[in-house]
């Protein structure tokens, strides 16, 4: 039963107010794409046994879509972070690479 | 015999006697008093059948670890099985029944279960009840269903309530023993919220009963102080009767209360900072031959029937043990006026004050001692004794009645160990213990869990006190004791004989000799070994067997104790009732169904209420005792000849709005969205990146940056997220805001050749065909109304959507339908509604599209823009299986001789695949009785279907020959659409 | 917990106001009279109350029967800015809780620290199987949810305040 800090209403949200979203940063291909990329896109992903970068939703609160770098082996959360960028920002890289030289 | 002793009995009040039955006898005992101890006073020691042998079984223990005296309490709306008769206060009038006995408890036929014992060791059903193998569903199963599990399924619905509620608290204390009465009171000294739960109905714990000195107070005086002072307090919450049950992530604890009055239980939801688990310790038993007799107990058990419930279990008790705990029982029974003929330690040298102080009272104390077996055959009457170091053979017999065993204390590390906590093994106190550097860890990547008390290892009071304060402890008097010598085995050199007859886990019937043949079948590891016997797997979980149980795997495998391991700790600590976990979630409250404004008029009409989601829809409105295929027959009739009336609010309404949003909505539907005229509507198609279709609805747009896209009514929530997804974490520099309009407007669809007509005499807005096309929409008043009225059409029939603000939904329903009478105005239903859309070739979402279908497969190409260069699901749909010759695609089905095809039918085609399975090449995917033709009709996905009209096909049935169909358009009704265009 | 009431008040008006805060916040106060709310709080200004609800989402509360009106004022005052404004009075189910422990009702219902509620603030959350949005109002709290699960939440209240 986690807790969330939603980025966007500043609630520590109980994980019954969320919907879970799967991996973040996935990037969108489109008909330009090739057939491995188009199903890399679909099918591929990361099943991290360490921080994992993912999507939640405030379902039952503002509504809004975050992204979260969450441990799934100790359940540490690293931090959560708005959904509109490509990457984390510093403050949270900064300690997922303290963590990783851990 | 077990009787009630004339004085004593901490917690019972004489002066309350309460009567209950047990299997029909009445018996009397206190308030204040168990199940157990009051059985126990009227003599009763035989209280429960085990579970695969069925011998006659007593009490072990006098709390939450009792495997044995499991009883069912109550009957009717309240019956309850498995109850621990230790931890059922006595009520007034309170039904208790024995478990797993027939026909009685003292006479019951499954002892010859116990006979033959040699053919039921472990895992046996893994070896039998496999042939004859038709056997297994008219012998074999029903035998073992009716064998299997303890007590019996209630009935009849649980007539009690249950709640939840959610509490916050910075550190929750779990145990309200000393430890944790000293805990709370520091935490709370510093102002934090604190909430302090003990699971019995007092608090003070062992200390109370063992006389201990705090402070230079007794126990009980000292406990009642501390009480009294967390009590006033304001930041402080102290709850009795409250389990601290499972530790969850991120500080999550869930605590079972039992509450009276109008709510039986309440589930508490914590979120607390910190939990300190001051659980206490359980001890543990001796695995001797004969362990499980009625009379043989747990040491600290038996002198807590006799501290708290003034109750003795035995006049002359034996006393086995490895450790000094054990003689404070010979002091207390002695102190009872009751006899100790000898106590049998396995230790060879001992030497501390407790020990002197017992042999001081004329306790025979025989070192290196161990019982062979206890004497019998239904209950205790003598114990056999040998040497421990020896294989068993007997020096003498000692008569007695009762006996009481200490193996030693484990702490209870349940709460420590749920979220991942580790434990060290520690030899010389012979027990798991936290490691204080493995806590479970947090959302902040530190420790949330701390154990104190006995919890965390402490074995004197002194250490406890010491362990639990993070100040100054209070004064209490070290204690001296010589260390316990771990006996996993009594005695050390017991053969085969021996070791089939000392229990392990009572509860679940294993034996040493269980484990032993579990590691020689290869079942190695602690956890194969606990699945293959059983062993730790009943409702107690093995409190009091697990460690004695890996202690005997690893002496069998040679291994040391910390590298065989324990088995994983999972919540809840003890059994939870279904209805605490339901809390108010049953009956009107279980679901929150979803009602339009207009449900009590379906309801007050007779109308049929189908689920779709969490919404009630009608399906039907039966007219006097007309069946629903023929109040369907009816609605749908009247909808084509004359007028009908169908509630349309559940689906979707989203507003979608801003200088981008005719641009995403192109990238959303596979139609050309944004250049949809003002005042226009258009069908659109929302398909997923793997191309298949997922949503379909009108889409009307509203202005010049303004659409309204209406959606299934499944659909609603779905889509109104998958377009934020979209916008939220896709294209988030787009300027397009979507507002969930669905519940907003009541939606009501007025359909049939006389719907004009019937709007007209409402009067208000220009409803003529040059004013209202069809596809166009237009705002404006309607009988005083203010409405928008969509002209499209579901049914093929002239038909209008009028929405309007949910408020008045009703007042326009009734309206409209008073109003509709002279025009044989009838509202018609879901089912009605699917069939005249079928009738019309129209497709469903969920019918004709499973998941896997594109809209190419349904002839929709027509709703696929050519000019797009990217939409959602384009891509997906680029691929060579969507484009293969021999996909299936929609047809229409007409069987030959006018019946119903059958839903979910198969077209079967020639010859079987590589699996020898019957090829296929269609299947039906909606399928109904027409009245408008007279006759079944169909539509289904068949391969090639369009390039084989005319083609007959033949159908399964299940359980009948299959049905022959030909291949038609899908559109069966006014192909030229002429109806809805009037 | 009888000293608890649940009651309906009766229609209220509501409108959904959608854009940057920036964009938003002059405009209500010029229509209603409401500052512009902090995360997560409302203001109040006579009849008009504006509840914060995301970081692009205002939701303003007045008269039901002015709720058109007041819409359009707002729309015209937006004028060409990138906002959207939505009557959705109709669309939901309003609940007034009173009573000197009433949160301990929502307590059994919501994953909530009522206690730890500011005065002013608004809790969106779930409420059982049902979102809702939730804030002190008088004594007591209003408890809003969508108009369709009306009687599950009123009987969701009325269970929980027994």
């Amino acid at each position: 039963m986690l807790i969330l800090t939603c980025p966007y209403c500043g609630i520590d949200a109980d994980e019954t107010e969320l919907a879970p979203g799967g991996e973040a940063h996935l990037k969108r291909e489109g008909p330009d794409s090739s057939d491995d990329a188009f199903e890399a896109y679909l099918f591929a992903r990361d099943n991290v046994r360490g921080i994992h970068l993912e999507r939640w939703r405030h379902a039952y609160g503002c509504g809004k879509w975050f992204l979260a770098a969450r441990d799934t082996a100790t359940l540490e959360v690293l931090g959560t972070y708005s959904a509109q960028t490509s990457e984390p920002p510093a403050e949270i890289r900064t300690r997922i690479q303290e963590r990783q030289a851990r | 015999m077990s009787m009630r002793l004339a004085t004593g009995g901490r917690v019972i009040d004489r002066t309350r006697p309460i009567e209950f039955t047990f299997d029909g006898r009445v018996m009397r005992g206190y308030e204040g008093d168990t199940v157990a101890s009051a059985l126990l006073a009227n003599g009763q020691l035989l209280m429960g059948r085990s579970f695969k042998y069925h011998r006659p079984r007593s009490v072990v223990a006098s709390g939450a670890e009792e495997p044995n005296a499991l009883m069912t309490i109550g009957k009717g709306g309240r019956e309850t099985p498995n109850v621990r008769a230790t931890e059922q206060l006595l009520e007034e009038g309170l039904e208790v029944r024995s478990q797993n006995a027939w026909p009685s408890l003292g006479l019951d036929i499954g002892r010859i279960n116990d006979f033959g014992a040699r053919f039921l060791p472990a895992g046996f059903y893994y070896k039998t009840f496999i042939h004859p193998r038709p056997f297994w569903k008219h012998v074999f199963e029903p035998f073992i269903r009716k064998a299997a599990g303890l007590g019996p399924a209630p009935t009849r619905p649980d007539e009690d309530r249950y709640e939840f509620t959610y509490d916050f608290c910075d550190v929750l204390v779990v145990g309200g023993g000393i430890a944790g009465l000293i805990a709370a009171r520091d935490a709370a000294a510093d102002g934090a919220r604190v909430m302090l739960v003990e699971r019995g109905p007092h608090f003070g714990g062992r200390a109370v009963i063992d006389g201990d000195v705090i402070d230079g107070q007794p126990a009980e005086d000292w406990v009642k102080a501390v009480v009294q002072e967390l009590a006033a307090m304001e930041n402080v919450t102290l709850l009795t009767r409250c389990e601290g049950s499972g530790v969850y992530d991120h500080g999550y604890v869930l605590c079972d209360e039992a509450v009276s009055g109008p709510v039986r239980q309440r589930l508490r939801r914590v979120r607390a900072g910190h939990v300190i688990a001051a659980t206490g310790a359980l001890e543990r038993p001796l695995s001797f031959a004969g362990n499980d007799l009625p009379g043989v107990l747990l040491a600290s058990a038996l002198r807590d029937y006799v501290v708290a419930h003034g109750v003795s279990v035995g006049d002359r008790t034996v006393i086995v043990t490895n450790n000094d705990d054990a003689y404070r029982t010979a002091k207390v029974l002695i102190e009872a006026g009751l006899r100790v003929p000898a106590i049998l330690d396995a230790r060879t040298e001992v030497d501390s004050p407790l020990v002197s102080e017992v042999k001081a009272l004329g306790v025979d104390v025989h070192l290196g001692r161990a019982l062979a077996k206890v004497l019998g055959p239904s209950h205790v009457s003598g114990v056999a004794v040998c040497l421990q170091a020896g294989e068993g053979a007997v020096m003498q017999e000692i008569s007695c009645d009762c006996v009481a065993m200490s193996g030693g204390w484990s702490p209870v590390v349940h709460l420590w160990s749920h979220c991942g906590g580790k434990l060290f093994w520690d030899e010389e106190r012979a027990m798991f213990r936290p490691d204080p550097n493995r806590p479970p860890t947090g959302a902040d990547g530190k420790g949330f869990v701390t154990c104190v008390g006995a919890a965390s290892g402490a074995l004197t009071t002194a250490e406890v006190v010491a362990s639990a304060s993070n100040g100054t402890p209070p004064e209490v008097e070290p204690e001296t004791t010589t260390p316990i010598a771990p006996v996993w085995i009594m005695p050390h050199g017991a053969g085969a004989k021996l070791r089939a007859k000392m229990w392990l886990d009572f509860q679940n019937d294993v034996k040493v000799s269980d484990v032993r043949l579990a590691a020689q079948e290869g079942f190695e590891s602690v956890e194969h070994a606990k699945r293959y016997t059983t062993l730790g797997m009943a409702t107690d979980q093995g409190k009091l067997s697990n460690i004695n149980g890996l202690a005997v795997l690893s002496e069998r495998l040679d291994t040391p104790i910390p590298q065989v391991g324990t088995t994983t700790f999972r919540p809840p600590y003890t059994p939870i009732t279904l209805g605490a976990l339901a809390g108010e979630a049953k009956g009107d409250l279980f679901q929150p169904l979803r009602q339009t404004p207009m449900h009590d008029w379906h309801v007050e009409a007779g109308a049929y209420m189908e689920p779709v989601g969490h919404w009630r829809r009608p399906y039907c409105y039966p007219k006097g005792r007309e069946s629903h295929a023929q109040a369907v027959e009816r609605e749908v009739k009247t909808v084509r000849e004359a007028l009908g009336m169908l509630d349309a609010s559940t689906l979707g309404k989203l507003l979608v709005r801003g200088p981008d949003a005719g641009r995403f909505l192109d990238m959303l539907y596979t139609n050309m969205m944004s250049n949809l005229k003002p005042g226009r509507c258009r069908y659109g198609l929302m398909c997923d990146e793997n191309g298949f279709l997922i949503d379909d609805g009108v889409v009307a747009r509203i202005d010049e940056q303004t659409w309204l896209c209406h959606t299934t009514t499944g659909g609603a929530d779905r889509i109104h997220a998958w377009m934020e997804d979209w916008l939220q974490c896709e294209w988030w520099d787009w300027k397009v805001h979507v507002v969930n309009l669905t519940e907003q407007f009541a939606q009501i669809a007025v359909v049939g050749p006389n719907a004009r007509k019937v709007l007209e005499k409402l009067g208000g807005m220009d409803l003529s065909a040059e004013a209202l096309p069809f596809m166009a929409w237009a705002e404006d008043e309607l009988g005083g109304f203010p409405v928008r009225v969509f002209r499209i059409s579901f049914s093929g029939e002239l038909s209008y959507e009028i929405a309007v603000a949910a408020g008045q939904g009703r007042a326009l329903w009734d309206r409209l339908m008073a109003e509709g009478q002279p025009f044989g105005m009838t509202p018609y239903g879901t089912e009605a509604l699917h069939v005249l859309r079928a009738e019309k070739g129209f497709i469903m979402i969920g019918d004709e599209t499973d998941g896997t279908v594109v809209p190419q497969d349904l002839g929709l190409d027509w709703a696929i823009s050519k000019k797009k260069t990217d939409y959602l699901g384009k891509r997906g749909q680029m691929r060579p299986e969507f484009h293969k010759p021999d996909r299936w695609k929609l047809v229409g089905l007409e069987t030959l001789d006018g019946s119903v095809l059958e839903e979910g039918a198969y077209a079967v085609a020639r010859g079987t695949n590589a699996n020898g399975q019957q090829n296929v090449e269609g299947r039906v995917t909606s399928t109904y009785y027409s009245p408008t033709l007279g006759r079944g009709i169909a539509m289904g996905l068949v391969a090639r279907g369009p390039q084989r009209m005319g083609d007959i096909l033949r159908f399964t049935r299940i359980g009948k020959e299959p049905q022959e169909a030909r291949i038609v358009s899908p559109v069966f009704y006014d192909p030229e659409g002429e109806k809805q265009n009037v | 917990m009888s000293d608890i009431t649940v009651s309906t008040p009766g229609p209220i008006g509501m409108i959904t106001l959608r854009g940057a805060m920036e964009v938003l916040g002059s405009v209500v106060t010029k229509v209603t009279g409401c500052a512009l709310p902090e995360r997560r709080k409302f203001s109040v200004s006579g009849a008009y109350a504006a509840l914060w609800m995301s970081p692009d989402e205002l939701l303003l509360v007045c008269d039901h029967d002015e709720a058109d009106e007041i819409a359009k004022r707002l729309t015209t005052e937006l004028g060409a800015a990138f906002a959207t404004v939505a009557v959705v009075s109709d669309a939901r189910a309003v609940f007034d809780l009173a009573g000197p422990e009433a949160h301990r009702a929502l307590a059994k219902l919501c994953p909530v620290d009522f206690p730890r509620l500011a005065e002013n603030e608004v809790r969106r959350t779930r409420m059982a199987q049902v979102p809702a949005a939730l804030w002190r109002h008088g004594e007591g709290w209003r408890v809003v949810c969508f108009r369709s699960v009306a009687g599950y939440a009123e009987r969701l209240l009325t269970n929980a305040a027994a």
